[in-house]
């Protein structure tokens, strides 16, 4: 939905009017189930979020069905009185009469009313929380040192933020299983768990995968995968996300590194078309996890695991980091502008229609464009490989690609993806072909034989990390990982989305629409705009598809395409 | 100036009283090295890790120093998800510990914030070495110069259950 859409349907609903802390406020009568969609009244713990008051609580979770046993989210609440007639009774100033409840409620399973008054601030719910901490620490380890949450446990907030100092418990703590493999992927800490259920209702509800439960009984409940079923799917890693505390800890993420160290770059995820808005926490240049970033339209709060851990390539020995020249059978070490420049005169020098370029669909928005003005200056034959993997039925999408969409747009590929690769390699045999550029794709693999290689004038190669091609490659330029540069991606559905820098590009390599830019405008005489930003600004202003969009208007959220496909001249 | 004060004689007789004082006061001076001072508790001098009365090193990668330090001196590496069999029931243990002592200013911070009174500023105080490599402690060093702390807690021992002694 996009927000538009979100406003008209909140607007269908009807409204009711409450109080919380002495702010009167509107807010929708009902909210869509998580899960199901269905209408459901509107809880005090939304209306509130609604209201801008943040509610502490453990197992509340927006997308999640409503669990309320933690009891974390405890407030006060009054109710207007009602005479006979079911009337509010008014004050002799005209206001109406609230009736406090003497007891508290739990604001993520209580439903707002008409007239309702919510106290968060009260002394009894002061005095609520300090005991549900205290109960919820009681048999908790002194683990923080050595708990991978720590920095971003809630429970660490909470206790911090609304707890007491001391405890009145001076017995032995409760000792549960460690250090427990509860899936590949995932190892359990039972003492740290406060049975709060977000995981179990995860993988029922929303993985659909019901392989979690609690095991026995009272003080020695335990999550647990059900005896028999076995907690493997493409989903797990997302329960270590939601599980308020350190119980479910990443085994890839597993003591590598204290949260609190990393840097978070909003950023989208390009394992697949879907496109996924993701984090990436980085240190000093390295990738230490990718973690789901919240979006509606897209993924909601969560992403896949093989998404997830798709990163580690990144950091690779392989990576190319130098710009690299060879000639008869020498390969040397030159600058970038040496390059640019060589080529440039290279392509200069050679008459139209003789180039064919091959552009990956994992490029970003604003280098495939730059591509397509570049094929056109060149009368280049373009194509692209597609990469099909396997679906599921959440986020996973087939197409194994973050940009087909763009590639589809500027239509630099043959109708069937890959199918003219053929025919770029009977060119190149006949002679009709004399350069080759490859940006993020490896021509070997598509099916360009090395020996054809060999007969090109210019073969240039622009890639992330070493391979067959590379080897073969003139011009071997090093490009930047998409944590490296930013850019754009456009999914499955036409949504266009910003992703962010996280750290410099690995040695001498530069983000590739640098690369196409600087050679573009060695090309043309002219200059190209250098940054992503008006890059994307000179695309949209030139496509209608893009429908008036511009870099800024993108946002973290991003936005949809006009209506998609061929709206652009070819 | 009159002629008695011109011919300095009172300054030099003077001069001669100080020294002649000083002559037979207590001597404050000490042959350094071979002679060293007593230090006062709480002196702060080079930062060491300690093991516990079982010989477990105590550190337990939390990083919160490396955190602290206010000029970086501390590189901690975590150990990553592989378990070591070496260390038996403690779920974690650096890989390596790094005091940069060149860097090092004697504050204090990282004693004060390890929550598991592992790091303590003890009595060294000369750190005189031909090169900036020797002036890096590393965690090896670091844990022989320390020596051994009495442990109250022992949160890593229990006899209830024979996996975390
Ligand atoms: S779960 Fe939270 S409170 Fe418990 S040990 Fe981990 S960080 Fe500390
Ligand atoms: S493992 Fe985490 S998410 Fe699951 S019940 Fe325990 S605390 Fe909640
Ligand atoms: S004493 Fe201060 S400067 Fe030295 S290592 Fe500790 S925290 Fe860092
Ligand atoms: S010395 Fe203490 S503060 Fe520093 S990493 Fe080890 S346990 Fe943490
Ligand atoms: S958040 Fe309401 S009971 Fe847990």
């Amino acid at each position: 939905m996009s927000n538009e859409e979100k406003v008209q349907a909140k607007v269908e609903v009807p409204m009711i009017t409450f109080k919380v802390d002495g702010q009167t406020v509107s807010v929708p009568k009902t909210l869509p189930h998580p899960v199901t969609g269905k209408p459901e009244p509107i809880s005090i713990i939304q209306a509130c979020a609604l209201a801008g008051v943040n509610i502490p609580h453990l197992c509340y979770h927006p997308k999640l069905p409503v669990a309320g046993n933690c009891r974390m989210c405890l407030i006060e609440y009054g109710m207007p009185v009602l005479d006979r007639e079911r009337k509010p009774v008014l004050n002799p100033d005209g206001s109406p009469q609230i009736r406090r409840i003497p007891r508290q409620a739990i604001a993520c399973a209580t439903p707002v009313t008409p007239g309702m008054e919510v106290y968060t601030q009260t002394e009894g719910v002061v005095r609520a929380r300090k005991s549900v901490l205290e109960f919820l620490a009681l048999n908790h380890p002194l683990d923080c040192p050595i708990c991978d949450k720590a920095g971003e446990c809630k429970l660490q907030e909470y206790v911090h933020q609304y707890g007491q100092e001391t405890s009145h418990f001076f017995e032995t703590k409760l000792e549960k299983p460690k250090k427990k493999a509860i899936s590949s992927k995932i190892v359990l800490d039972n003492e740290r768990c406060i049975l709060c259920t977000r995981c179990v209702r995860f993988t029922d509800s929303v993985a659909k995968n019901p392989a979690l439960g609690i095991l026995n009984r009272g003080a020695l409940n335990t999550i647990s995968n059900y005896p028999g079923t076995e907690f493997e799917h493409n989903y797990t890693l997302n329960t270590v996300d939601i599980c308020p505390v350190g119980a479910l800890t990443s085994r890839d993420f597993r003591f590598q590194m204290r949260t609190w160290f990393l840097s978070e770059t909003p950023s989208i995820c390009p394992n697949c078309a879907t496109g996924c808005n993701i984090l990436i926490h980085s240190l000093k240049g390295h990738i230490y996890r990718l973690t789901p970033r919240e979006n509606d339209a897209v993924n909601s709060c969560w992403m896949c695991d093989s998404g997830r851990l798709n990163y580690k390539w990144v950091n690779d020995s392989r990576r190319l980091s130098n710009v690299l020249w060879s000639e008869a059978g020498r390969r040397d070490e030159i600058d970038w502008e040496t390059a640019i420049s060589k080529i440039s005169a290279a392509l200069k020098s050679s008459s139209k229609g003789s180039t064919a370029i091959l552009v990956s669909a994992r490029q970003s928005t604003e280098e495939i464009f730059l591509v397509s003005k570049l094929a056109k200056l060149l009368e280049a034959q373009t194509d692209s490989l597609p990469r099909i993997g396997e679906g599921d039925f959440l986020l996973l999408n087939p197409d194994m690609n973050p940009n087909s969409k763009a590639i589809e747009i500027f239509g630099l590929a043959s109708a069937t993806p890959g199918a003219n690769v053929s025919k770029i390699a009977k060119a190149i045999e006949s002679g009709a072909i004399r350069n080759l550029i490859a940006i993020g794709e490896n021509p070997v693999e598509m099916g360009i034989e090395p020996g054809l290689l060999s007969r090109l004038d210019l073969f240039v190669v622009c890639d992330i990390l070493g391979n067959k091609s590379t080897l073969e490659a003139q011009y071997l330029l090093p490009g930047a990982s998409f944590a490296e540069k930013q850019g754009t991606f456009i999914n499955a559905k036409g949504r266009v989305q910003r992703f962010g820098k996280a750290f410099d590009p690995m040695g001498e390599a530069r983000p590739e629409y640098w690369i196409l830019s600087s050679l573009l405008s060695a090309l043309t005489d002219k200059l190209w705009p250098k940054t992503p930003e008006e890059i994307f600004n000179m695309m949209a202003a030139e496509l209608p598809a893009f429908n008036g969009m511009t870099w800024a208007k993108l946002g973290t959220a991003g936005m949809n395409l006009l209506s998609t496909t061929n709206t652009t001249e070819k | 100036m009159t002629l008695w004060e011109r011919l300095y004689l009172p300054t030099i007789i003077g001069g001669f009283a100080v020294s002649i004082k000083h002559f037979f006061r207590k001597k404050i001076t000490m042959r350094y090295p071979e002679e060293k001072w007593t230090l006062p508790p709480g002196y702060r001098g080079i930062p060491y890790l300690v093991k516990d009365q079982h010989g477990r090193v105590k550190c337990v990668s939390c990083q919160l120093c490396e955190f602290i330090c206010p000029p970086k001196a501390i590189k901690v590496t975590p150990p990553g998800p592989v378990d070591n069999p070496q260390v038996g029931s403690v779920e974690k243990q650096p890989r390596e510990f790094e005091i940069n002592m060149t860097r090092c200013i004697f504050c204090g911070y990282c004693q004060e914030v390890c929550p598991e009174e592992a790091i303590f500023l003890m009595d060294d105080y000369s750190m005189c070495k031909h090169s900036r490599e020797e002036m890096i402690l590393n965690m090896e060093k670091l844990l022989e110069l320390g020596g051994v702390r009495e442990d109250r807690l022992m949160k890593w021992k229990n006899k209830h259950n024979p996996q975390r002694s």
